[in-house]
């Protein structure tokens, strides 16, 4: 068998690996993001800010209508 | 030799567009966090309706926020001896829906073991939030804000 025949099976497993990097990406706890979900839910617990910004403003478009 | 070329033609990008693929995926798992489930909205709920009963408790300095995402009673002092007993079922109230809150949304984004960083990252932002006046946990001592 050729290299060039052997190419696809190459490929197929460096998509393989590649796959299996993008499951071990998410093992890191998302810092950032874990901070963005606890503003939205605190903005909402304590009402510090209005809950739902893109349901009130088709709400609003109704209302002038 | 044709045919040859014809498939690195499109090969060539395969690698790149794979590696595209996967910083598109990465940046998507660091961008956002599971938290519009029943059960998360329900939590919600619940600790927004009992906010109204524990605001002037925080402002009085009756019960704190404390370093580990819970809230504390703090100066029983601060209330009436007779209301005293409905705020510590308050406190355990809201301590057990905080507590089923960070469970569950480690849990809803497949990482049950991350609830000690969501209860860390939340503990933070509940005191980074809180409006002045209200006392709060640093470095185990209790701070009016």
């Amino acid at each position: 068998m050729s290299f060039f025949h052997m190419r696809p099976l190459l490929l197929a497993g460096a998509a393989a690996a590649a796959a299996s990097a993008c499951v071990t990406i998410n093992i890191y706890f998302p810092a950032a993001a874990a901070e963005k979900a606890a503003d939205r839910i605190i903005d909402e617990v304590w009402q510090t800010r209005e809950a739902k910004p893109p349901q009130a403003a088709p709400a609003e478009e109704g209302a002038r209508q | 030799m044709n045919s040859y070329l014809a498939r690195t033609g499109w090969m060539r990008w395969l690698a790149p567009g794979l590696f595209g693929c996967m910083l598109a995926f990465a940046v998507q798992a660091q961008g956002n966090l599971e938290v519009d489930t029943p059960a998360i909205s329900a939590l919600k709920a619940s600790m927004q309706k009992r906010h109204a009963q524990l605001a002037p408790l925080y402002a009085s300095g009756a019960i704190g926020l404390a370093a580990d995402g819970s809230i504390a009673l703090r100066d029983a002092s601060a209330v009436p001896l007779a209301q005293r007993g409905g705020i510590s079922a308050l406190v355990a109230a809201e301590n057990a829906d905080r507590g089923a809150l960070y469970r569950e949304v480690a849990r809803v984004n497949q990482h049950p073991e991350w609830e000690a960083d969501v209860r860390g990252t939340f503990a933070q932002r509940w005191i980074d939030r809180a409006p002045a006046g209200w006392w709060v946990q640093r470095g185990g001592a209790w701070v009016k804000k």
